[in-house]
């Protein structure tokens, strides 16, 4: 709990211990913001004007690749802690590009639905799947900020790795984080349907 | 201990102040006596703590303001007494909110008997609608409205055939019966506030919000748009007539219903002004048409042009040509206000029902306020 | 989320590093400070410009309409969140944290930096949409839809798309900043220093930041589903309206559930407001009156349960809005429940000064201004929260005159008295007290004299955001007579504030120099070895704290006061909860 003084920067305290409860914040943070756009989801699809829509097959496999990459991820992080820099920093390269990959074939999954003419302004459900996915899809982009920073560090040590390996656990844990909020999403996006919504807000 | 003294002069002057006060509710003109019977117990309450939280302050300033060799007491805590405090603050707030639910929980279950009145708030005036005989308002839709249809009666429902609709700002009311005033709005919120009746409730566009209450006072009241609705808000005015159920029901009948409406372009009778006099009618039909709320006749600034002046000038348009502001000219633009783009002004006046009649009697008035020697004197 | 601190040697260097791209706390600090009182100085011009036309109707032909509504809209947005939220979090949080817990810096210093400029870039956002076509947005600072991105509402073309950017951008500097006091409240506190021997400056100014975290997200969501309603055509909150005789392209959208969204955020933020100011005054009631705050424990919890319960009375704002009735009932009760917790800090700070040692300095003055003002706002509050006392209340001058009086006055008496009390720590000079003590006087009673009668006019039914009130029948002409006064004190109490900013200034140049401990005060921020503090505040070694920050006037002490890094020794080591000084030597 205290500042001590570790190593040559006496000012800094302990910078994983910050790092770790900053990061648990901001998933707080970023949690809220998606249960609050759910929550309006909910409230929106209860009127008449919403129908469900056809969710495109692309989004089965974007789910795939961010599984993978947080897998990935986290066997990163395990293999910097036991010192395996180079098996680590080719894990991170492949959640990397799994996480690319993800956000793709969101992209694909977004072309499809665009070609079946449900596009953003109109129906309610639509007009979420589009923010809902692309607001999921800032936030990885964002932990993809993050993921080259912890990159370059990974690689600057690669001969001695544990002192970098909470950064990867923290870009672990964040990817844990969005796979749990995107699997969230993909569970409203198809059974919190127009019908359900308007139980829940109890109208006939 | 200038500070004490201050605190002490502020609160005896607010008790002062608040005891001779000219501003304070306007006389009740509904039944919902209780809801100011909640405000003075709410007032009495709050007003107690006031008093006494600040007394004690000032009594303590002065009694322990730091003098040569003052020393504090060393109390960091005192259980008993914060509990005792707790217990003191939990039963004033019981006292003012159990007296507030009950009120509320009158207000928001209107009698069954309740009779109807629609109010429908509109960028920048009010109409209103009856139920007619058949005792059911007629379905309405956003798409149906028009310049001929501002309510958006749904041509399809006959229950609507014999809705009375009064297109202007003034409304009656009978005296003694219980009232559910049903609010549509077709475009943004708005708000129908009548301070002497309590009672009131936001417009919400897309549902048809309501407030009840029962008018016990004869008179005529002003009614106000309470929620910022655009640049015409403040001169959003309207007006309830509460009179006997007699001149009640006669008023009714000479309104218009939306068979009748439908039947001729005439739309309902435009207010008290006398038939026969254009001036007069215009000046009434600018009124509860809501064009006061964009141009005034003083030559001041307001949303639109001032009307001071403008009969006969020659108006310049955004792309910087010029219109002598004539007779076609304010025709056309009240017919069709989209047409043009006046320089300096933002084009956001709405289209409104007029019929020929209607538009005379306002181009007189506007006339009369004219740069042209030739046209009637200005009244007021 | 990770900083790159690492790679700093001992300290900024050059002029750039040290006052301008500078990761040091209390340089920031003061950024924020300065540009949020800049921005204010906007805000407290829009207000003058508001009364004049509301004093004076129609004598200043460029005060029309539509832009009587955009001062209207920016004075708010501005005051509350460019100027309140931002001085207090951004300012005070960054200033007074590491200081009062004895930490080097905030823990992610790089963060902290941007967040600061982030927030800049959304203030020359905010104000560049003066300068757009259509001007600013006139809707009002709560931006209502569908009024807001239509037609006949000031700003509804560009105004409103850059104030909706402007907060987007606001809400990512204060989640970068949010993150960095919360984390180093956690984390870096010094050896000795547990939670509960904090003071409450930083209890309150912590509290307020998690409310930021989880409330702010609320402001996004409804700000991006506007955004894209007005860019993009979507429907979340349009139904299908009629806009300048044209019927829209959207349909089903629900402008409730934008203000449902709106006002879950909107009253925390009151309270992101609030807190810090109720934590400082705790601070500045003890110093000033050489007496611990009273109750200590109990403040702290009613922090904590007044920030919790202000998640759920967010729709008494919403009594008249065409919500379900029935949820008014619910939002009455948790309303007036909240008033317990909030009371008791009123008699808490109270008893604090009973049988005190109270000396009338600059910040106690502006302090028990404060009491004053908050009472009469927050009990005013009571009427508002009464849901039936509300119905003929609600949209009047009675909520323009609580809502100034709890939000504006109380907690601005506060920064003054606070900016005061921490002035020479800053600068390591004295503010000029006779400007200060003129300063303080005319800005109490002024905003006294502006907003108590100005409840009266709400009851009378006047509403607000009202451009005039020609020919009202049931307005007396001694009603708008009293507008005058009111805006005549107004233009007064606005232009004495430049004599604060101007003592700002000329003090930290022409100041007396103060010493470091001018107010003898017990809490960490004043042992730094240097005033004002140098970069890594402590010097060679991190301060060890033995006691609360409130050991005043303890019995049998030399001084009235304990420093709380003086060694166990020297007393004072004791819990809050007792009533009598306990045994010498038990550590918590």
């Amino acid at each position: 709990m205290t500042a001590a003084a570790l190593g040559p920067r006496p000012w800094m305290g302990p910078r994983e211990r910050a790092a770790d409860t900053g990061l648990w914040c901001f998933m707080g943070v970023a949690g809220t913001l998606f249960s609050l756009f759910l929550v309006a989801d909910v409230m929106r699809l209860a009127s008449p004007d919403a129908t469900a829509i056809g969710l495109p097959r692309q989004l089965w496999l974007s789910t795939a690749w961010l599984l993978c990459g947080s897998v990935l991820m986290g066997l990163a992080a395990g293999a910097a802690r036991a010192g395996q820099g180079a098996r680590s920093l080719r894990l991170m390269w492949a959640s990397g590009a799994t996480t690319l990959a993800f956000l793709a074939t969101q992209g694909w999954a977004w072309q499809q639905l665009i070609e079946a003419r449900v596009v953003l302004a109109g129906n309610p459900a639509a007009s979420f799947f589009y923010v809902l996915t692309a607001l999921h899809g800032l936030h990885v982009a964002g932990g993809l900020l993050a993921w080259a920073v912890a990159l370059r560090a990974l690689g600057r040590a690669v001969d001695h790795p544990r002192p970098t390996a909470w950064r990867l656990a923290l870009c672990a844990r964040y990817w844990h984080f969005l796979f749990v909020v995107w699997a969230a999403l993909l569970a409203s996006m198809t059974w919190l349907t127009p019908d359900i919504a308007r139980a829940i807000c109890g109208q006939r | 201990m200038v500070i004490a003294i201050a605190l002490l002069v502020i609160v005896v002057g607010s008790v002062l102040f608040h005891l001779l006060t000219p501003w304070w509710s306007t006389p009740l003109a509904s039944g919902w006596a209780e809801m100011d019977s909640t405000l003075h117990i709410t007032l009495v309450v709050t007003g107690v703590f006031f008093v006494a939280i600040n007394l004690f302050v000032v009594y303590t300033l002065w009694r322990f303001r730091h003098r040569k060799g003052s020393r504090a007491a060393y109390q960091p805590e005192n259980r008993k007494l914060e509990r005792g405090l707790i217990v003191l603050t939990t039963i004033g707030i019981v006292a003012l909110l159990a007296p507030g639910l009950k009120v509320y929980a009158r207000y928001v279950q209107p009698p069954e008997d309740a009779m109807l009145l629609e109010v429908l708030g509109l960028q920048w005036q009010w109409h209103y609608r009856f139920a007619g005989a058949d005792g059911k308002l007629g379905a309405t839709d956003t798409r149906f409205v028009s310049a001929q249809n501002p309510y958006g009666l749904d041509p399809a429902d006959a229950g609507g055939r014999d809705d009375v609709l009064v297109l202007n700002s003034e409304v009656h009311l009978p005296m003694g019966k219980p009232i559910k005033v049903l609010l549509r709005s077709h475009d943004v919120l708005h708000d129908y506030f009548v301070p002497q009746f309590r009672a009131r409730m936001n417009i919400v566009p897309g549902q048809v919000s309501w407030f009840w209450f029962t008018p016990t006072k004869a008179g005529r009241y002003e009614a106000m748009c309470a929620q910022l609705c655009g640049m015409g808000h403040a001169n959003m005015r309207g007006f309830v007539v509460v009179e006997d159920e007699a001149a009640f029901k006669a008023w009714v009948a000479r309104q218009a219903t939306y068979a009748t409406s439908m039947a001729a372009p005439t739309a309902a009778a435009a207010g008290p002004a006398a038939a026969g006099d254009a001036l007069a009618q215009g000046r009434s039909l600018a009124q509860s048409k809501g064009c006061v709320a964009c141009h005034t006749i003083d030559g001041s600034a307001g949303v639109g042009p001032t009307w001071k002046g403008l009969y006969g000038k020659l108006e310049t348009m955004t792309d910087g040509s010029t219109a002598k502001v004539d007779d076609e000219y304010i025709r056309a633009f009240i017919r069709d206000p989209k047409a043009r783009a006046v320089r300096g002004f933002a084009q956001v006046m709405p289209q409104i029902a007029l019929n020929d009649g209607e538009i005379d009697a306002l181009l007189a008035y506007i006339k009369s306020h004219g740069a042209d020697p030739a046209s009637a004197p200005v009244q007021r | 989320m990770t900083d790159s601190h690492g790679d700093v040697p001992h300290g900024p260097q050059s002029f750039i590093t040290r006052y301008v791209w500078s990761q040091d706390h209390k340089v920031i600090a003061v950024q924020y400070a300065g540009t949020a009182i800049l921005v204010g100085l906007v805000g407290l011009l829009l207000s003058n410009l508001m009364r004049l036309q509301i004093g004076f109707p129609g004598r200043f032909a460029f005060i029309d309409a539509e832009h009587y509504y955009q001062f209207v809209t920016m004075h708010g947005m501005i005051m509350v969140i460019y100027l309140l939220t931002a001085l207090f979090l951004g300012g005070f949080g960054n200033y007074l944290i590491p200081l009062m817990i004895g930490a080097r810096d905030m823990v992610f210093p790089y963060m902290n930096m941007l967040s600061f400029w982030v927030y800049l870039v959304s203030v020359l956002v905010l104000l560049a949409s003066f300068f757009v076509p259509g001007g600013p947005t006139g809707a009002g600072w709560t931006l209502y839809p569908p009024q807001a991105i239509m037609a006949g509402t000031p700003g509804a073309d560009w105004g409103i798309i850059l104030m909706l950017v402007s907060l987007l951008i606001f809400i990512a500097a204060t989640t970068m900043g949010g993150l960095n006091y919360v984390t180093t409240v956690l984390q870096a506190r010094c050896e000795g220093m547990t939670l509960l021997r904090m003071p409450l400056s930083v209890w309150g100014i912590f509290v307020a930041t998690i409310l930021a975290l989880l409330a702010f997200p609320a402001l996004f969501v409804s700000g991006v589903m506007m955004l894209l309603d007005k860019t993009l055509g979507t429907s979340f909150f349009m139904p299908a309206v009629i806009s300048m005789g044209q019927l829209s392209a959207h349909q089903g959208g629900s402008p409730l559930l934008f203000q449902h969204l709106f006002w879950f955020f909107g009253h925390p933020e009151v309270y992101i407001v609030a807190l810090p100011a109720f934590g400082i005054v705790s601070d500045l009631i003890s110093v000033h009156s050489r007496k611990a705050i009273f109750g200590y424990r109990m403040m702290v919890w009613a922090i904590v349960i007044i920030g919790a319960l202000s998640f759920v009375v967010w729709a008494h704002h919403m009594f008249v809005s065409g919500m379900n009735p029935w949820f008014g009932f619910f939002f009455a009760t948790s309303t007036l429940i909240i008033a317990v917790p909030t009371a008791i800090k009123v008699y808490n700070w109270v008893l604090t000064l009973w049988r005190g040692d109270i000396h009338l300095t600059v910040p106690m003055l502006f302090t028990l201004a404060f009491i004053l003002t908050f009472l009469s706002g927050g009990l005013t509050g009571l009427f508002l929260g009464n849901v039936s006392v509300d119905i003929p209340l609600s949209g009047t001058y009675f909520v323009v005159a609580h809502f100034h009086m709890v939000m504006g006055v109380a907690p601005l008496l506060v920064v003054f008295g606070a900016i005061t009390h921490w002035y020479p720590k800053i600068t390591g000079r004295m503010l000029n007290e006779p400007i200060s003590r003129l300063h303080f006087w005319v800005t109490f009673i002024g905003t006294y004299l502006i907003y108590f009668p100005m409840h009266y006019l709400g009851v009378l039914g006047m509403p607000r955001r009202y451009y005039n009130y020609d020919n009202y029948q049931f307005i007396p002409a001694s009603a708008h007579q009293l507008n005058v006064f009111i805006t005549v004190v107004a233009l007064v109490v606005g232009v004495v504030q430049l004599l604060f900013v101007f003592n700002l200034v000329w003090s930290a140049f022409r100041g007396r120099r103060a010493e470091p401990n001018p107010w003898r005060a017990a809490s960490l921020e004043w042992s730094t070895p240097q005033t004002p503090p140098a970069h890594g505040n402590w010097g060679a070694h991190l301060p060890v704290v033995h006691r609360w920050a409130y050991a005043y006037s303890v019995p049998g002490a030399a001084q009235d006061f304990i420093a709380q890094d003086a060694p166990a020794r020297s007393g004072g080591v004791e819990t809050s909860h007792d009533a009598e000084p306990p045994a010498r030597g038990v550590a918590t």
